[in-house]
């Protein structure tokens, strides 16, 4: 395959970036998304141009590393994918991809195409965990019995990887999806129930803080999402952050 | 928690404007009953008309909390989008937006300042006029809703001259077919941001509210070329 490819170029977060044009020759089809950028920047390197910055690490859709808006939507084409899974046999020979980064003021650009994400992490901090009495008398977590059901969404919340695909998809560059999915995944389990209140109110305002934007229900984070997250999540944490707020002794 | 209070929150704008917008949907279907009086049934129209426009309970209470509503889920949807425009300072080259979302889920403040717009022009022709003969005409209240000097209503022939016109029967038309997209995302959307969201119960939803959008507009325009037809 022969492809033209646009790609943000930027040197760092305070210049402003633009999109450069270069050609691939040769690509398989069954090449991975990631491994035709790796041929791209092989052929920066031999022509003495500065290889083309992109996050990676796992590159088996675990690690929520990878990001990357190819021809306008997350992750590309393809449906519950991360960029490192989705092949070039999505597109055809003599195809333009435009190549952009997550964009979003809480995705700050750090070059080209690598964003910082660790906006997910501070509101992570901020509650998206279970405090464990460490003493040496903890208990077995398998000893409470969890209903299937509750256990079952608890997990499937918990697939979510942090990879901001949520952020990049939604029109208003909200990280509802992503909070919400850390929410839930506590929120429905018997251990996390001590700290519902406050894990959702304090993780509702860092989100807040961190420049993301208002949820308006359109739908794209969850179509998007390579881990198929549910809106159901978002609809949890509307519910949970309302009663907190209204009720709770940490409001 | 920083202690900003709810309605300065995410989710707290999202609650007021579904619970704005939940309220402006109730009233929206009482419009529609009154209105559809003026079509089978003059006289109850204006019997309608009369108590809507003179009850105190109506005029003092209703009506002010109508208007709060209509300016309040405006301007949280304008302070709403100002803030999300700000959450993507840099725009993409290239958005597929299409391939994830509806096109009145993504464009509610344009559908939204149509109808705003709209309302000024509806306020203009209705509702100043009937405010001013109340509380700045010479007839006492239980004579405003006659023809001055005589005991026969006027609201239904007023009603019949004003939608009689063609120009503004089409100008109505359009008003609620925006109202009709913009309640298309609406109707479910309000249930979802104040966190009712169930499996059993909100696909249903989802159909009654889009047979709402199309339903309720629909009725507005018919009743608008019913007068246009009679005229």
């Amino acid at each position: 395959m022969n492809l033209t490819l646009k790609v943000w170029r930027q040197l760092n977060a305070k210049e402003a970036g633009k999109v450069e044009t270069y050609n691939v020759k040769d690509i398989s089809p069954d090449s991975s998304f990631l491994e035709m950028l790796d041929i791209l920047n092989e052929q920066l390197i031999n022509s003495d141009i500065e290889p083309v910055a992109f996050d990676h690490d796992c590159r088996e859709g675990i690690c929520g590393m990878c990001s990357l808006y190819i021809n306008g939507e997350a992750h590309g084409p393809d449906r519950k994918v991360t960029t490192c899974q989705l092949h070039m046999r999505m597109f055809k020979d003599g195809d333009t991809i435009t190549i952009e980064p997550f964009r979003s003021a809480g995705f700050p650009v750090v070059k080209d195409l690598v964003v910082d994400r660790s906006a997910f992490d501070r509101i992570q901090q901020a509650g998206g965990y279970v405090s464990v009495n460490t003493s040496g008398n903890t208990q077995d977590a398998n000893a409470i019995p969890i209903p299937k059901a509750d256990a079952d969404k608890a997990f499937d919340a918990a697939t979510c990887i942090g990879c901001g695909a949520c952020v990049a998809t939604c029109k208003n560059g909200s990280a509802m999806l992503f909070v919400s999915a850390k929410v839930s995944q506590f929120s429905l389990l018997p251990q996390g129930q001590v700290e519902k209140d406050r894990r959702v109110l304090n993780m509702v305002d860092q989100m807040d803080s961190e420049g993301f934007g208002n949820c308006t229900n359109t739908g794209a984070c969850e179509v998007e999402c390579p881990k198929g997250i549910s809106l159901d999540n978002i609809a949890r944490m509307n519910r949970d952050f309302l009663s907190a707020s209204i009720l709770s002794k940490d409001k | 928690m920083s202690n900003s209070g709810i309605g300065k929150t995410s989710i707290g704008r999202k609650v007021v404007m579904a619970l704005s917008g939940l309220f402006l949907l109730v009233f929206l279907l009482q419009h529609l009953i009154i209105n559809f009086l003026s079509v089978i049934n003059p006289d109850a129209f204006n019997a309608a008309s009369q108590f809507m426009g003179t009850n105190p309970f109506v005029q003092f209470l209703a009506q002010p909390i109508l208007i709060a509503g209509v300016l309040v889920h405006f301007a949280m949807g304008v302070i709403l989008t100002i803030k999300n425009k700000k959450a993507r300072p840099v725009a993409y080259v290239v958005d597929n937006q299409a391939a994830n979302s509806s096109w009145v889920s993504r464009n509610m403040i344009i559908t939204g300042i149509m109808i705003f717009l709209f309302l000024v022009i509806h306020m203009g022709q209705f509702w100043i006029h009937e405010i001013s003969l109340k509380f700045f005409g010479e007839q006492s209240w239980d004579k405003v809703g006659f023809v001055k000097g005589t005991e026969d209503f006027r609201y239904w022939a007023e009603l019949h001259k004003t939608m009689g016109d063609p120009i503004n029967a089409s100008l109505y038309t359009l008003a609620f077919i925006f109202l009709g997209l913009h309640l298309a995302h609406g109707f479910a959307s309000t249930f979802q941001s104040v966190g009712f969201r169930d499996k059993k119960y909100t696909p249903g939803l989802e159909k009654f509210g889009k047979a709402y959008s199309v339903l309720v507009p629909l009725l507005f325009i018919v009743i608008a070329w019913f007068h246009v037809i009679t005229e």
